[in-house]
């Protein structure tokens, strides 16, 4: 089976005043397959966000992409003219971004907001316009979807706003919805509801989606495969029931470590101190040799710190760049 | 909505209400009176001033002037004008409609001039068309508007392309439809220019920084995201957006209509609003002043007050309430 | 023991006025009440709008009360004057979810701590240096990151230099209103461990409010569960995770996201 987005060895730097050129991507490699969820777990510095935007093409000013491809449809994005990008954004391949409050205009309202997105993509004749925008706010709002649909964003709880954001971004019934930290400003209640909006587009669309997140909690029971990014680089990547039940890569054991485990019950486990990853994430400003997790790895050894780590298969779709699993 | 409307309206009637107090206090409160150059004129007997003051009620107490002034103005009655011996009402009139003239049109001018080149400048901001705009304003706004008004007389004198000051030609009465219009807009046009080119640089800079904070938002890039032509963006997603300081700012355009162009009057003997308030102010003419700051005050309130109803119109923020979060 | 905290019928009352209509109050907290054993961590939680960033605001004397008794160490601070008050504030610090404003950006980090010591007027200029290095470093912020503005730093380090300006005037209670909710998973680690530390060594009482129930539970020694302005349910953590008894604890429980290898304790549901 074919898959739907091929990256290869995506390269993103920044350029500042500071350093020259910053890299936050080095040479990421996935794809994905049709009515696949890729989890996408990384922390702050990680690049996920730039991956998000590289994909579409929609860096800061002061981004620019290095190298590599995003092949969807035949054609590398990355190439692509901008007739042809446009017509992807939004129509092809969504993006949902963070922080539904700043991603809405603040002065349209929200059903105004979808029906141009389908006008940019679609026929403009207005009664379809009309009548596929009231088709999609239908599916995500069961009820007042007359009401949601004139209100301003301000005028919207958070979880409406998102779930406002996602109608933009499947009116045009894309292949691929991207979205980066959808769930982040929620509370945990509603949470759970969007993650069950997305599980059910899937379902009824056939939708493909990476998910971007830094709680990894959140994949499970969701995503089906998994992709670890440290330091803008994927550092282990495969079904998410095998990445988050038993990770391998010592970055991603002790990610999971970090966090609160109370499933044993005693007092003694609680209020202890949880095994923290020594060090911290810097972004990397400079460009070094071999493994970048290598001087917070606790199982370290001397060959980590002069080559970069191959990427080993362990299985059949289950890779980890690690030196520790070679041969 | 009404709510809103009505304490709008009872803030701008406040400020009309109080700043006549104001004009009327301290013109009367400042030294000398119309009748004291007359006191030196040895020709008039102090007794007829005794008698003129009387007349115009130069004695009675404070209070009860203003309270028979604005008794007389909302019957339409401005007072009396010592200087021209007629009603001040129909002289402000004239000298409004003129300075209006000449402001309306350089308002909508240099609007017109400011927005695109705002836009331009956001849209490019830091490459070189913004930069050269930015020079260029930021030369235009170290010109004072003296000079400016001085220098556009002297270009007059040297190239006698344009009339060198006044409103009208010697022989006006007597020309043609079309050459009345002509002979208009020929003396309109270094006052227009003067007004617009001291006016440009504050537009450009506040259309530039409230669309390019516009551009850098993430709404912004959310919509690029998914695929809205650039155009679209601009026009119906950035300006929109940008409008609430634009609108703002706009109020206060309107607002300058009457006051903002007194210097460029007096050098270029436009017989406007401006040199006539000198003139009284110069002359004690009390309620010639106190009139003519009346009219500026309305104006500039309603400046704001069309301000906050394009504004409640615009944002829908202001309009409606939040929801519960 | 005589509880350091006690929170006795808290009301909190918002008044909408406007000059024509009807006024439209909002009820924030509706008669809460709860105890605080000194050393202890109490974790606050509840959806959002239940109440909680209120009442840590009223807790640190930072709202009035509308009704109610605040109980510190056996005083009542809901009537004392706001010059009383003033003297009681460092005592009781609050620390938010995002520092990045109430963190001037333009200060340096140094300048940051030194700001408390300064206001108290009570140590001399090489003290108070020597007094915010001494802080810095006991939240592990190295000490060449003292020059830098606050605005270069990281999401876990600005935290980090909350607490830090927190403890500079030795608090005896410490609230955290969602102060990890915006960081990394692995950063929360580091910032949850410190807390631990800290309280162990200083004796401090935390208070933490979250919606976060997974770090709250590791944390925390009892559970206050706030639904709509009260206090639904309070108790001992594992006694609370067990055996929910309302349905907001239960809806709460529910929505907590968890790994497969980090299952929570079976009979939630």
């Amino acid at each position: 089976m074919a898959s739907v987005l091929e990256i290869q060895n995506l390269q993103v730097s920044y350029r500042s005043r500071e350093v020259r050129s910053r890299p936050v991507l080095s040479g990421v490699s996935f794809d994905l397959m049709p009515g696949e969820i890729l989890g996408v777990l990384g922390e702050s510095g990680s690049g996920k966000s730039t991956l998000a935007a590289s994909v579409l093409r929609l860096l800061p000013a002061n981004g620019q992409i290095d190298g590599g491809a995003a092949i969807f449809e035949g054609k590398d994005l990355l190439q692509a003219n901008s007739e042809e990008l446009r017509q992807v954004r939004g129509g092809r391949i969504a993006l949902i971004f963070q922080e539904p409050s700043l991603a809405l205009h603040p002065t349209i309202r929200v059903g105004e907001q979808v029906r141009r997105v389908l006008s940019a993509h679609q026929s403009s004749v207005k009664n379809d316009l009309n009548e596929r925008t009231q088709e999609v706010f239908t599916q995500l709002f069961s009820q007042e979807t007359d009401r949601i649909m004139r209100s301003y964003p301000h005028q919207l709880s958070g979880g409406q706003r998102q779930r406002a954001l996602i109608a933009q971004a499947i009116a045009c019934n894309p292949t691929i919805v991207i979205a980066d930290e959808p769930t982040a400003a929620l509370d945990p209640v509603t949470q759970m509801e969007i993650l069950g909006v997305f599980r059910s587009l899937r379902v009824k669309l056939g939708l493909a989606m990476v998910f971007i997140t830094h709680n990894p909690a959140l994949l499970s029971g969701f995503a089906d495969r998994v992709l670890i990014l440290y330091a803008g680089q994927v550092v282990e990547w495969g079904p998410a029931e095998a990445v988050l039940r038993s990770p391998r890569h010592p970055y991603t054991k002790a990610l999971f470590e970090s966090l609160p485990n109370i499933s044993r019950e005693n007092k003694k486990s609680r209020k202890n101190m949880l095994p923290v990853i020594a060090g911290n994430s810097l972004p990397a400003s400079l460009p070094r040799r071999g493994c970048s997790f290598e001087p917070r790895c606790t199982v370290r050894m001397d060959i980590c710190r002069e080559y970069e780590p191959p990427l080993v298969k362990l299985g059949e779709t289950h890779i980890v760049s690690c030196f520790k699993y070679k041969e | 909505m009404m709510r809103y409307f009505l304490r709008r309206l009872a803030h701008a009637f406040l400020l009309v209400v109080g700043v006549s107090i104001l004009a009327f206090l301290f013109t009367a409160l400042a030294p000398g009176n119309y009748f004291d150059e007359m006191r030196l004129n040895p020709q008039i007997a102090p007794e007829t001033l005794v008698v003129l003051r009387a007349q115009y009620q130069l004695d009675r107490p404070l209070p009860l002037r203003y309270i028979s002034w604005v008794n007389s103005v909302l019957h339409g009655n401005m007072g009396f004008s010592f200087a021209y011996n007629t009603p001040v009402a129909p002289l402000l009139l004239v000298r409004a409609k003129n300075t209006l003239v000449l402001t309306i049109t350089a308002t909508i001018l240099a609007w017109a001039i400011a927005l695109p080149l705002g836009v331009w400048s956001a849209e490019t901001l830091g490459h070189f068309p913004d930069r050269a705009i930015s020079g260029g304003t930021a030369a235009l706004l170290v010109i004072p508007d003296l000079a400016l008004a001085l220098g556009l007389l002297v270009l007059a004198v040297r190239t006698g392309w344009f009339p060198t000051g006044g409103m009208a030609s010697v022989d006006f009465e007597s020309l043609s439809r079309i050459s009345k219009i002509r002979d208009l807009a020929l003396h309109m046009v270094l006052p227009v220019a003067a007004l617009v080119v001291s006016s440009l640089p504050l537009l450009v800079r506040h259309v530039r920084s409230a669309v390019a904070e516009v551009l850098r938002a993430p709404f912004l890039l959310a919509a690029e995201g998914h695929g809205i032509p650039r155009p679209t963006l601009l026009f119906r997603y950035a300006l929109p957006a940008a409008a609430n300081p634009l609108i703002s700012l706009f109020g206060f355009s309107i607002g300058a209509l009457l006051s903002g162009s007194l210097l460029i009057e007096v050098v270029m003997s436009w017989p406007g609003l401006g040199p006539f308030l000198l003139e009284a102010i110069l002359a004690r003419d009390i309620y010639v002043v106190v009139g003519g700051v009346l009219f500026s005050t309305i104006f500039l309130a309603a400046g704001n007050f069309l301000a906050d109803i394009l504004l409640y119109w615009v944002d829908p923020r202001i309009r409606t309430e939040r929801a519960s979060q | 023991m005589e509880p350091i905290l006690k929170v006795e019928n808290l009301v909190k009352r918002y008044a909408k006025r406007s000059f024509v209509g009807t006024p439209q109050d909002f009820l924030a907290l509706d008669g809460v009440s709860f105890t605080v054993s000194a050393g202890a961590t109490l974790a606050i939680v509840g959806e959002s709008g239940s109440g909680k960033s209120t009442l840590a605001s009223c807790i640190a004397c930072l709202e009035t009360l509308t009704a109610g008794s605040l109980w510190f160490e056996g005083r009542n601070l809901a009537q004392f004057p706001e010059s009383e008050l003033r003297k009681i504030r460092p005592q009781i610090q609050l620390i938010f979810s995002d520092p990045a404003n109430s963190l001037s950006p333009r200060w340096t980090v140094l300048e940051i701590v030194v700001e408390p010591l300064f206001l108290q007027r009570k140590l001399g200029r090489k003290e108070r240096s020597t007094r915010a290095f001494s802080l810095l470093e006991r939240v592990g912020l190295s000490a060449d990151i003292a020059k830098r503005p606050a605005s270069e730093l990281s999401g876990g380090q600005r935290q980090r230099l909350a607490i830090a300006r927190a403890l500079t005037l030795d608090p005896k209670i410490l609230i955290l209103d969602e102060a990890l909710s915006a960081l990394d998973c692995s950063v929360q680690a580091q910032i949850a461990n410190l807390l631990l530390e800290l309280q162990s060594s200083l004796g401090m009482t935390l208070l933490f409010i979250t919606h976060d129930l997974t770090m709250a539970a590791h944390l925390s020694d009892e559970i206050a569960v706030m639904s709509r302005g009260r206090i639904v349910e309070h108790g001992p953590t594992a006694k609370i995770l067990r055996n929910p008894g309302h349905d907001a604890t239960r809806q709460l429980l529910a929505a907590v996201p968890q790994l497969p290898s980090a299952p929570w304790p079976a009979a939630q549901q």
